[in-house]
This record gives structure tokens, sequence and C-alpha cells, in this order.
């Protein structure tokens, strides 16, 4: 099979199992089976806690799985690759550069020469309405803005995969859907295929083409959604139409009963 | 509309900046009080040490008196020491701590980034690092006064082993502690190892490391003093030796007044030095 044709992703029953500090051992992830074709969109929701950003880890190359494959654009995943961006729960721009050398950072550590990384960096910068802001540093900007250092950075990398763990789960609620707008308007562009961790259910059906339910810990695929509403979409007007609802409560009953096992499970580790 | 109604909202609007304005005024007549205060203790404290030396309470040739310290370096500046005139003996030290404190801040920062990074080098190497920590090393002076000689080479040897372990432990601390996160997103932005090291790790380290160079050019000065003190042709360290033999207790005194300014002069360097380097971090008040 050519490269061309296969699956942006493709996860065959893998499994990741941590050594913890005390020498036990904990499953993160158990036996997952997802795949994710070229240009989809797909949001994986679970309950807190469950795996989820372990999944991203495994096919960003981070983390090696214990069990199992991990393919990307056919080919095993050894170790970090140049096809995939990766946007951070937690701020990950670099404090001490601007914001400017924080996008150029991609692009010159894949040895892109300082001119062409430049520009390069202004273009994305304009395109997230930062372009004011290049000779700021990180700690002088609002959440959201350092959110969009963060897209833009990962973006000038022309990602073919774009790994996002609840990217935006830091920010107030307006900003967050104003962010998700400006992720499906950059996103729309550039064809890449999208995985968004996220526990919040309305976020990922706005945003994705599938959204996989998760198990309670371990992780393992429960059920697989087919989002059918149309693009483009405005993440605000999107959540009150009919079907949007409709589709929220079908996926809810599949997720309601993992958070309840997840929230049993930890009053009975309180108890 | 009554007229009291309507002239209410206008005191309001004046009494607004009329506070802002005794604040800032409360906070400058505080300033002006400690700056007062602190002139006054120091007074105090020079007034009351001179009076009883000059009344014989305290013993005025063991204890000497700030008029007599006064002098002896105002002597010194305008005669020059036994030793020769007072700034080459300031310059001496100064270079002898400033060398080995350079030297001693490189290596302290390579090895403490290259063993934060290399967990194999760590385990080989953490407990000998402990072993040489916890002895006194000031006790390595005579030792290099012998390997050599009286010149500038056994001063810089002693500041070089003081600065190195601080500096070293906070480096080694700094790479530890490198916020995985921004690791993460360097590689997977396409970082290798090498520029992990350089652009991630060096940099977050650098606040870490700046802490401790305040402390550790303390320590140059330590060892360079202690080392012409044991032995040598020059330096103000000699010129406490020779006080201290000749029983003059207001040259030992005047020596630590020149040290003391001389160590105030580089700490304000460093700051000036730490506040550009330092841009991008948040000033916290």
């Amino acid at each position: 099979m050519s490269a061309d044709t296969s699956p942006a992703i493709q996860l065959r029953g893998a499994s990741k199992i941590f050594r913890t500090p005390s020498g036990g051992l904990h499953t993160a992830v158990r036996e997952l089976d997802l795949t994710v074709g070229r240009g989809e969109f797909v949001a994986v929701v679970g309950p807190t806690g469950c795996g989820k950003s372990t999944t991203l880890t495994l096919v960003s190359g981070l983390e090696e799985p214990t069990e199992g494959e991990v393919l990307v654009a056919g080919e095993p995943v050894h170790g970090v690759g140049d096809k995939v961006g990766f946007v951070f729960q937690q701020d990950a721009t670099f404090p001490w550069r601007t914001v400017l050398s924080n996008v150029m950072a991609g692009p010159r550590f894949r040895g892109v020469p300082k001119a062409e990384a430049r520009q390069k960096a202004r273009e994305w910068l304009a395109r997230v309405g930062l372009a004011a802001f290049e000779d700021r540093y990180p700690h002088q900007l609002s959440g959201g803005q350092r959110k969009r250092v963060a897209l833009a950075a990962t973006f000038v990398n022309d990602p073919e995969i774009l790994l996002m763990d609840e990217p935006f789960s830091a920010l107030d609620v307006q900003t967050r859907a104003l962010m998700s707008d400006e992720l499906l308007e950059l996103w729309e562009g550039t064809g890449a295929s999208v995985v968004f961790v996220t526990h919040d259910l309305e976020e990922s059906i706005a945003l994705a083409d599938k959204v996989v339910v998760m198990t309670a810990g371990p992780a393992t695929v429960k059920q697989v959604f087919d989002i059918d509403l149309p693009r483009p979409r405005k993440v605000e007007s999107v959540r009150l139409e009919p079907r949007f609802i409709e589709i929220y409560r079908e996926i809810w009953e599949s997720l309601g009963e993992e958070v309840r096992i997840t929230r049993e499970r930890g009053a009975a580790h309180v108890a | 509309m009554s007229p009291e109604v309507l002239s209410t909202p206008v005191v309001d609007t004046v009494k607004a900046p009329d506070r802002s304005q005794s604040r800032a005024r409360a906070a400058r007549r505080r300033k002006i009080v400690v700056t007062v205060v602190r002139v006054l203790l120091l007074i105090g404290i020079l007034g009351l040490w001179e009076a009883f030396s000059r009344a014989e309470v305290i013993d005025p040739f063991n204890f000497s008196m700030p008029t007599k310290i006064w002098d002896q370096i105002w002597t010194w500046i305008t005669h020059g020491t036994a030793l020769g005139p007072l700034g080459e003996q300031i310059w001496y030290t100064l270079y002898e701590a400033l060398l080995g404190w350079v030297l001693g801040v490189a290596a302290g920062v390579v090895f403490g980034i290259a063993l934060g990074r290399i967990t194999f080098l760590a385990d080989v190497l953490g407990p000998y690092i402990k072993v040489l920590n916890s002895m006194p090393r000031i006790i390595l002076a005579p030792i290099f006064l012998i390997w050599f000689g009286l010149g500038p080479a056994s001063k810089v040897a002693s500041a070089v082993v003081l600065v190195f372990f601080p500096v070293f432990f906070n480096a080694f601390q700094g790479a530890r502690e490198v916020d995985r996160n921004l690791v993460a997103n360097a590689r997977i932005l396409g970082a290798s190892d090498r520029r992990v090291t350089l652009q991630v790790v060096i940099p977050s380290a650098t606040s870490w490391i700046f802490t401790s160079l305040h402390v550790s050019f303390g320590f140059a000065l330590i060892g360079a003093i202690v080392g012409e003190y044991i032995g040598a042709t020059k330096g103000i360290g000699l010129l406490v030796s020779q006080s201290q033999n000749t029983f003059n207790a207001a040259g030992v005194y005047a020596a630590m007044v020149i040290l003391a300014v001389v160590a105030l002069a580089a700490e304000g360097l460093l700051t000036f030095v730490e506040r550009r380097v330092f841009r991008w971090k948040p000033t916290n008040s």
C-alpha cells in the first residue's frame, strides 16, 4: 500500500504501561484501536485522567507504546517525526523568547534559514492577529494571546498531523469560543488531520467530524460517533441547533456512564 | 433638583485625586523617615564606638576607633601602603577574585548542566561531588600556596574551588527542574538534543545560575583574601595580615571597609547585568 492512501494515524492494539514511583504498574491506555483519516478532525472525549493525553504522546512519538503499533501515514512511529504538531494544555511558549522568536523556533530547529523563518513566522502571526505583538515577551500577553502564539508556532511548521491536548481548557469561556472558531479557520486552510483531546463534550461536537468516546481508565475506545453538522461552523451558533442537541444527548448517554464509573472509583478511593 | 444633590458628586471628584495625593505624600514621608533613621543608626553606632574608645571604656589599642580607621584609609590613599600604592593592592585582590570567579562559574555551569542532562554522569559522580562539597574547602588554600607559590595563581585556585560548588549545584538543579512541557514542545518543534540543551535547558537554568552568582562573588573574594593572608606579595589580604602583625587594629578595620566597598560595587554591577539578561522575566515588585 502506498503511503498516500494509508490513513493519517492508525493505532492498533496500542497499550501503554507506566512504572509508578512506588514501583507499581499503571496502565494508562489498553488495547487501543483508532484510525484517523487524512484531513479528518477527530475529537477524543473521556472522563478526566482516563489516559486521553497518553494517546497523543504515543502518536507524537514522545512516548513509545508498551504493546501494539502506532502508524503515522502508514509508517511506524519511532521518536518525534517532522509531520507532527502538538499544542499542549499548559503554556509551552519559551518565556525568554519574544513572540516572533517563539514562532520562528520550529522552522529554525528544522534548519530553515533565518530570513525565511522570520517571514513565515510573521505570516502566521498576522493570521492569528498578533502582528503588532511580535516584540513582546510571553509574560506580557494574556492567556488567550499566548495560546495564539502556540497555535502560530505549531502551524508554521505545516504539520500534517495536529495533536491538541485540551489546548483551551485554561481559558475563560468567551476566549475559548473565540479560539475554537479561530482554530477551525486556521485548520480549514491546511488539510491537516487533527486529534483534539478534551473533556468538554460541547467543544468536541462543535469542532469535530468524529467524536471518540473513551472508557474510564485504562482508556480504550468505547464508541465512535460521526458528527454530520455542516461546515463551516461557528462554535457559538452551532451549539444552539437542534441536531447539535440531539447528538449531544446521544453521546452523553455513552460518556456519562464512564464519567459515573470514574466518579464512583474516586469516591471509593476517598472512603 | 436641589443644590445639595448637585454638589455631592462634585465634592467626590475633587476628593479622589486629593486622596491619592496624600497617599503619595505619606509614602514619600515614610521613605525619608527610613533613610534618616538609617543614617542616625550608623552615626549612633560609630559615635558610641568613638566615645567609648576615647573614654577608654573599651581598649582603644585593641578596638581602635572610627576616626583612626578613617585616618588609616586616608594615609593609604594619599601616601600609599607599606606594600605600595593602595590602588595596586585593591587591583591585585580584585584581579584574583574576578579571575577565580569567572573560572569557577564557567566550570560550575558546564559541569552542572552536563550532569543535569546526562543522568549516567550524575549517577557516577554524585557521591564524589557530595564528599568534596562537605569538605571545608578553604583548607586547600595552603596546599595551593605550596603548589602555585606566592603569586596570584594560588589565590585564583582557592577562589575557584570556593566558587565552583554553589554555581555547580544551582546549574545542576536548574537543568533538572526545566519545565518538561518546554522540552517536549521543543522536541516536537524539531529540536535535536543539542538544541534542547542550548536553547531550552540553559536559558531556563539561567535564573538559577544567577542566584548563585551573587553568593559566589563573595566566595571568590574570601578565597582571594584568605590566600593572600596565608602568603602573598601584594593584596588587601596581605595588608590585613601585616596590620595584624604590627598590632594595627585600625589597619585591619580599614581593609575591611575597603573590601566592603569593593564587594558592594561588584554586586551593583552584577544586578545591572542581571536586569539586562532577564528582560523577558515579569518584574515582581
